[in-house]
């Protein structure tokens, strides 16, 4: 082939515009699209766990959610439990659920929360079934809900109609320099093509949040931000305690880092330079595209568990040290730039960054190869996450139950 | 490769070792966006991912990275050195 003909062959765009994205993902009667279509069994509490877990030992197609709580919970903290449970069965990545509890009043409250969004969904109590009776009506139930998921065709949406999040985790001098900003790049663009993005990690951004001060796109943002943030660093003091020892994590030392306002200025990279549009409380859906910051905890588990209630659909997670973490409900898309977690750790890397560092590869074609991960996995890609089955589903506890 | 450390700002006070550096190397330091900045002689062994005082820092001084304090130096730092928690220590949560 000469010089010639390869110049007149169409250029393939330097950068992936996220409009160019060919997303397929399954319509939900709500008129959000999930990247998966799973049929959850969700318990409402400990106790429930072992039914749960049967009937997902029975049913082809379904994943149950154990979790150790859910009893004698009260206030805000309870509220919060029921938003996160509720919030993994209105996920767009949930075509059903089966919820069991071990009384119907708590398991109905779930269960009518995620029929709002038209969905189907069952409640099973425990007392006077007891766990056989309940294993066998919730697996006929369950068994039903499959056969209909399905036969859900995958269909093409637009990129205006995706829900997404980002965190990091493990993070090191090579996610400040690399994975993260390229995260921030990428989100720059879907944020630009109307997506809707969340972050957050509140006590993470300590030493940086003046700068997402000032990234939020109103006064009264910057207002309920700082409200949130300084309500973190209050119950911080109440506990006659500072978060050193904690953070940076003794991982984050170890791969660099020194301080807290080093690895929040290496944090808030994931936000690029994307104008913040709401603050959500925790596992709160967002209401418009854009950026929100939800307040939230940075261990891994239970922020990624936060934006999956949030109804975030897919996630991107940068990591320098090798943070293996996945979810049940969202796929979770590592990305890293550190050549030793890369070579040690292959097996969890989606995203290879490591050019970044060696100066063969600037921040835009990160962003591209992140987006175009982003596109397989939206699309069906098994995550590293989700083929390791890292299912980590972590509730967020704000205080002792009763 | 020509250089080791990476910096986010060119006026930054430390810079990232993108590989593990020997006392006594001279490397060179450069942005990421391929900017050169200067050539460093390491003073210390410095791992992957640590970081490296681009200039001398005195006891109290605040360090710069990402053109912001990321801390102070709790003792003097010599230009070379390995800049960590045996030299840096956070501006906040004092108690």
């Amino acid at each position: 082939m000469s010089a010639k003909t390869r110049a007149t062959k169409p250029a393939r765009p330097a950068t992936v515009r996220p409009r160019d994205l060919k997303l397929t993902g399954y319509r939900r009667p709500d008129g959000r699209f999930g990247a998966r279509n799973y049929v959850l069994i969700i318990p409402v509490d400990d106790l429930s766990n072992a039914a749960a877990e049967a009937v997902a030992h029975n049913i082809r197609g379904t994943m149950a959610l154990p979790h150790p709580y859910g009893r004698l919970q009260f206030g805000a903290d309870l509220d919060l439990t029921f938003r996160t449970l509720a919030g993994q069965g209105r996920n767009p990545n949930c075509a059903a659920a089966v919820v069991i509890g071990i009384e119907p009043i708590w398991t109905d409250r779930i269960v009518k929360d995620i029929e709002k969004t038209g969905k189907p969904a069952a409640g099973f109590a425990i007392e006077r079934s007891g766990d056989h009776k309940t294993i066998e009506a919730a697996s006929r139930r369950a068994k039903e809900f499959v056969h209909a998921a399905s036969e859900i065709r995958r269909e093409p949406f637009p990129v205006k109609q995706l829900t997404m999040s980002a965190k990091c985790g493990e993070s090191d001098t090579t996610s400040g320099l690399a994975s993260n900003p390229a995260v921030g790049r990428a989100f720059e663009r879907l944020a630009d093509a109307g997506a809707t993005l969340i972050f957050g990690e509140t006590t993470e951004v300590t030493g940086a949040e003046d700068i997402l001060m000032e990234q939020c796109a109103d006064k009264k943002i910057a207002a309920q931000f700082k409200a949130a943030f300084d309500d973190y660093q209050n119950l911080i003091q109440s506990q006659g305690v500072s978060l050193l020892g904690s953070q940076p994590t003794e991982g984050n030392l170890r791969g660099g880092l020194t301080t807290i306002e080093e690895k929040a200025l290496g944090n808030i990279q994931k936000a690029g330079r994307c104008p913040i549009v709401a603050v959500l409380k925790p596992a709160e859906e967002p209401r418009r595209p854009g950026l929100s910051f939800m307040d939230s905890s940075s261990a891994a588990a239970e922020m990624v568990t936060l934006c999956a209630a949030a109804g975030s659909v897919v996630h991107f997670f940068p990591t320098g040290q090798g943070n293996v973490i996945g979810h049940p409900v969202i796929p979770v898309i590592k990305l890293s730039a550190n050549p030793l977690t890369v070579a040690t750790m292959a097996e969890h890397v989606d995203v290879d960054l490591t050019a970044m560092l060696r100066i063969e590869m600037n921040l835009d074609q990160a962003a591209d190869a992140a987006l175009a991960m982003l596109e397989r996995t939206i699309n069906g890609r098994l995550t590293a996450a989700e083929v390791l089955r890292h299912n980590e589903f972590v509730l967020t506890k704000l205080y002792r139950s009763a | 490769m020509a250089y080791a450390i990476l910096l986010h700002e060119p006026g930054d006070d430390v810079g990232v070792a993108v590989r593990d550096l020997k006392k006594g190397e001279s490397v060179g330091a450069i942005t990421l966006e391929g900017r050169f900045v200067a050539d460093v002689k390491l003073v210390d062994d410095v791992a992957l991912g640590h970081k490296v005082a681009m200039r001398d820092l005195g006891k109290d001084q605040k360090v710069i990275e990402y053109g912001r304090a990321i801390g102070g130096a709790w003792r003097a730092i010599q230009r070379g050195a390995h800049v960590h928690t045996h030299n840096l220590k956070t501006l906040r949560w004092k108690i």
